[in-house]
Formats: C-alpha cells, sequence, structure tokens
C-alpha cells in the first residue's frame, strides 16, 4: 500500500504566530489516521495547509506523489482531497440538495453521470437529509448540517477526506453515528484524515494517529497502542 | 402631468438605479467591497455607445453589444489590476475603498483627458413616441426602461439561482474558504461577478442615454452614488433588494420633482435613506449576516 498524503517538515505561521514547526507526518492508503491534540496545537493550521488554504514556508505536501505544496485550493479538490471543515460551513442560504450539488462542483463532463446515484447513495446513508432536501442548509440542526458536510465532500468522489473536529458540538448519539459513517466510508475505500479533540472517539476508529502539541507532534503511534500510554490517557482521555 | 403617469417616470427613472445598483450589490456580496467606480463604468459604457454610433457610425445594436462587451471587459480589469492583490492579501477594507475612489478618480481624468470635460449629445437612440392606456400616455423611454430592467431582473434571478456557476456565486459570497474546499475556482467567480455587474451597468447607461441624451466625464458620479444608495436602501447584497431600492429611489426622485420641490429633490432622496437605515440598519431586504466564529 502506497503513501497517499505526504507531509513533510511544515512551517506554518499566522502573521506572528509560528503555529506549525516543522512537523511531518503520512497518511497510507486505505488507512484512517487521526490528528490529536488540544485546542490551539495546530491541528486545523495543519488541515488549512494540507487543502491550500494555507501555506507553509517550508517543506513539502505531497498527495499520491504530486506536490500539492503551491497548487491552488480548487485544484487541490480536483486531484481527489476533500475537506469537511471545522464547523461544518454548510451554504445555510443553499438547500440540503443544493449544497450537495456544489460538493460535485468538479465533477463534469462524463463525470457528471453517477451523480444522481452518488446522491442516492448519500441520501440512504443520511435519511434525514432526504427528508430535508428541499430546506435550507441553516436551518437543519447541528448534526444534520454534520451530515450535509460530510455528504457535499463526498459528492466529489474523493479519493481521500480531511475530517476536522466532525464531533465538534454534537450530542453523543450524533457523534457515535458520525464515526460510524467515517468508518463506513473508509471501508468502502476513502482513506481519511481525521482531526479530533474527542480522543477517545478518533482513537478507536483509526489504525494510526499523532498528537499534537502546541505545533509539534509530540507522540506517535498505532492508535491501539496510543488509547494505553499513559501520557496520552492522563493529557487526553481524562482516565 | 397627472400622479400615475409621474409614477411611471419615476419607475423609468428607477430602473437605471436599479440596473446600476445591482452591480454593487452582487460586487458587495461577494468580496465585501464597495467598489465606487462601478459609477464610472456607466460613464465607460455612454462614451463606448457613443463613439461607436457617432464617430464610427455603426449601428445601434452593435453599439450596444460593444459597451456591453468593453465595460464587462474593463469591470474585471479593474477588478484584476485593482483590486485582487489587496483581496488575497486580505488587506484592510479601507484599503480596498480608498482603491475604489482612486480608480473611480483615475476613469474620469483618463476620459477627461481623451475627450475632454465637455459634455456631448448622444442622438436619440430608440423612440417610438408613447404608448397609450387609455387616457395615460407613457413616453418610450419609460417603457423601455422598465421592460429591459425587468428582463435583466429576471435574467440575473436565472443565472443566480438556476446556474451552476451562479449557485457558485452564492456559495462563494457566503463562504469564499468553504467555496474553494468545493473545488470551486473564487478567483473566476469574483471576475464573472463583476463582469456581469459592470454589463449591467452598461445597459444602465445605454437607458440613461436614451433617457437624458447627454454624456461627460463626471456622469458617473451622482448616478453611481444614488445607484448606492439604491443598493444600501433594498439591502446590498440583497439583487431584488437593489431593484426595489432603485425602484424606490426614482419614484421618489420623481414624485419630490412633481410635487414637492424641483431643486431639493437630491435632499429627500438622501433623507429617505438615513430614515430606512435608522428603522431599519440591514436595509429593506437585506439579512443579517451572522459573524463566522
Amino acid at each position: 500500500m502506497g503513501t497517499v498524503l505526504n507531509v513533510n517538515d511544515i512551517n506554518v505561521y499566522y502573521g506572528a504566530i509560528h503555529a506549525l514547526k516543522g512537523i511531518s507526518f503520512h497518511v497510507d492508503e486505505g488507512e484512517i489516521v487521526s490528528l490529536i491534540g488540544a485546542n490551539g496545537a495546530g491541528k486545523t493550521t495543519a488541515m488549512h495547509t494540507i487543502s491550500g488554504l494555507l501555506r507553509s514556508k517550508t517543506g513539502s505536501l505531497e498527495f499520491q506523489g504530486a506536490n500539492i505544496s503551491k497548487t491552488e485550493p480548487h485544484k487541490i479538490v480536483r486531484m481527489g482531497l476533500a475537506q469537511v471543515p471545522e464547523g461544518r460551513r454548510v451554504f445555510s442560504s443553499l438547500t440540503v440538495l443544493e449544497n450537495l450539488e456544489m460538493g460535485a462542483f468538479i465533477r463534469t463532463g462524463s463525470a457528471r453521470k453517477g451523480i444522481d446515484e452518488d446522491l442516492e447513495k448519500i441520501f440512504s446513508r443520511f435519511p434525514r437529509l432526504k427528508e430535508r432536501r428541499k430546506q435550507v442548509a441553516g436551518t437543519l440542526s447541528g448534526g444534520e448540517q454534520q451530515m450535509l458536510a460530510i455528504g457535499r465532500a463526498l459528492m466529489s468522489r474523493p479519493k481521500m477526506l480531511l475530517l476536522d473536529e466532525p464531533s465538534m458540538g454534537l450530542a453523543p448519539i450524533m457523534v457515535q453515528e458520525i464515526f460510524n459513517c467515517i468508518t463506513q466510508v473508509n471501508a468502502e475505500g476513502t482513506t481519511v484524515l481525521l482531526v479530533e479533540q474527542n480522543a477517545k472517539m478518533a482513537l478507536s476508529i483509526s489504525n494510526r494517529a499523532y498528537v499534537l502539541e502546541t505545533g509539534i507532534i509530540s507522540l506517535e503511534g498505532n492508535a491501539a497502542d496510543l488509547l494505553d500510554n499513559e501520557q496520552v490517557k492522563q493529557a487526553y482521555l481524562g482516565a | 402631468m397627472n400622479f400615475i403617469t409621474q409614477t411611471l417616470n419615476g419607475l423609468g427613472l428607477g430602473s437605471i438605479y436599479a440596473l446600476v445598483a445591482l452591480g454593487y450589490s452582487m460586487v458587495y456580496g461577494i468580496v465585501q467591497l464597495i467598489n465606487f467606480a462601478h459609477g464610472d463604468i456607466i460613464m465607460v459604457g455612454g462614451y463606448i455607445l457613443y463613439l461607436i454610433l457617432v464617430n464610427l457610425g455603426m449601428p445601434l445594436w452593435m453599439a450596444i453589444a460593444a459597451a456591453i462587451l468593453v465595460c464587462a471587459v474593463a469591470g474585471v480589469l479593474i477588478q484584476r489590476v485593482a483590486y485582487h492583490r489587496l483581496l488575497v492579501h486580505n488587506a484592510a477594507r479601507i484599503s480596498l475603498l480608498i482603491t475604489a475612489l482612486g480608480v473611480s478618480i483615475f476613469l474620469q481624468n483618463l476620459f477627461m483627458i481623451l475627450f475632454s470635460s465637455n459634455p456631448r449629445s448622444v442622438p436619440t437612440l430608440i423612440d417610438f413616441g408613447s404608448l397609450s392606456l387609455g387616457s395615460l400616455a407613457i413616453p418610450s423611454k419609460t417603457v423601455i426602461n422598465i421592460v429591459v430592467s425587468v428582463i435583466m431582473m429576471v435574467g440575473l434571478q436565472l443565472l443566480v439561482n438556476k446556474t451552476k456557476i451562479g449557485k457558485a456565486m452564492q456559495a462563494a459570497s457566503e463562504d469564499t474558504g468553504a467555496a474553494k474546499l468545493m473545488g470551486i475556482n473564487t478567483n473566476y467567480v469574483v471576475a464573472f461577478t463583476f463582469a456581469i455587474g459592470s454589463a449591467l451597468a452598461a445597459v444602465g447607461a445605454v437607458l440613461y442615454c436614451n433617457t437624458y441624451p447627454q454624456i461627460s466625464p463626471d456622469m458617473g458620479n451622482l448616478l453611481g452614488l444614488k445607484a448606492f444608495v439604491a443598493a444600501v436602501l433594498g439591502g446590498i447584497g440583497s439583487i431584488p433588494g437593489a431593484m426595489l431600492g432603485g425602484y424606490i429611489l426614482g419614484v421618489a426622485e420623481t414624485l419630490t420633482k412633481g410635487y414637492v420641490t424641483s431643486t431639493a429633490y437630491d435632499a429627500v432622496v438622501f433623507g429617505i435613506l438615513i430614515l430606512v437605515l435608522l428603522i431599519k440598519p440591514t436595509g429593506l431586504l437585506g439579512e443579517n449576516r451572522k459573524e463566522k466564529v
């Protein structure tokens, strides 16, 4: 199995703040990899750097062997890397269906075939979205918006899915549903990079994980090992 | 003149404001920039129309097509040259505003150098006398203004709500970052928005020249300002709002001229703006934008 995403020594700044201090990590094909850490550790910064919304001063980003360090965000999506952003960021004035269509924006020509099937697939995965498909997204509950954000990202038929804090602000039962969905999407062949504050939940579905602490990676390893790690237990699992 | 005719003439004038207001509103919706050079695009449209029609002696439809095309290109050019880098680097809003004023001054002076500051008379473009409805006789320019503006408004609504690029415009105006994550080339969407807005201003210029057959390098000043007022009045960022604001402004202006004062009508127009903003700061059809967390 090859490496799908390779992040090598990236340094990212927010003005004067040095948010990521030379971190490196990689995601192999078919894996679920988590990036866990506290608020402000740099998790979202890492996500935005991968999707091209932020730039690294050094190092390189490779997606499926191609250097994407300087590639524009919309082109990165076209290469097969979709992101479910933190806070969901659905288009609240557009309907559920229109949001999903926006997710399929990059599909042109022959790739438009199969859009209806993919919509049906997402609707059968999240029946509540089907019921509300004519409703504007702003009127959905937090959980429904998260489903929509995931469905929207899947509409581009990504090779790899980045999820930024999908559990944020959701009821436990909803978190369970979202995580089941992530596992399912992964089982169907999509590689997943997951950023989470809910470390226990994230580690429970991941193959491997990296612990991010104020801009550096302090620990890495198999998810199962990290779940047993005393340091991780104390800092992130509330044990 | 009776009240109904006055009101219809007001709608005719308001149609011009509305078409120009659409450009302000669309551009604001997508990049939160008050493009003060937008009023001068009308002026550019007026001069292109004049040059092709009078100097080159070409048919009217060609002059109109050329005005629309040149304005659309000028709009995109202004965006690329003057605003693009400021937007990419998240410059302060005040820098954008100053730049917009700079572009406005530049355009006016450029045209003053090229064509002198003397106004020029535009020949009659379209005139079929007047339309009789019972005892009413509506001047042809009023009919044309209203019909054209309604067609443009419907066309724009279809573009924004039914086409892929239109929905991309809505998405980008709501959340540019999220739109990028959908694979939308937001630079292209912004350029397209400037092109459409400027093309509508060109149509406004044609209607203006048909109504007030005179052009000058500073013609965009007051017209642009009033269209901006119309956009704010209707709720900036809202397409139906811009149209409504334009019509209200035009009718208020014409009725004030007809029944109250023929000199201080602009004071009334701007007074309405102040009043509406005091009662509803987001404008008549404007929505409260939720601040992003």
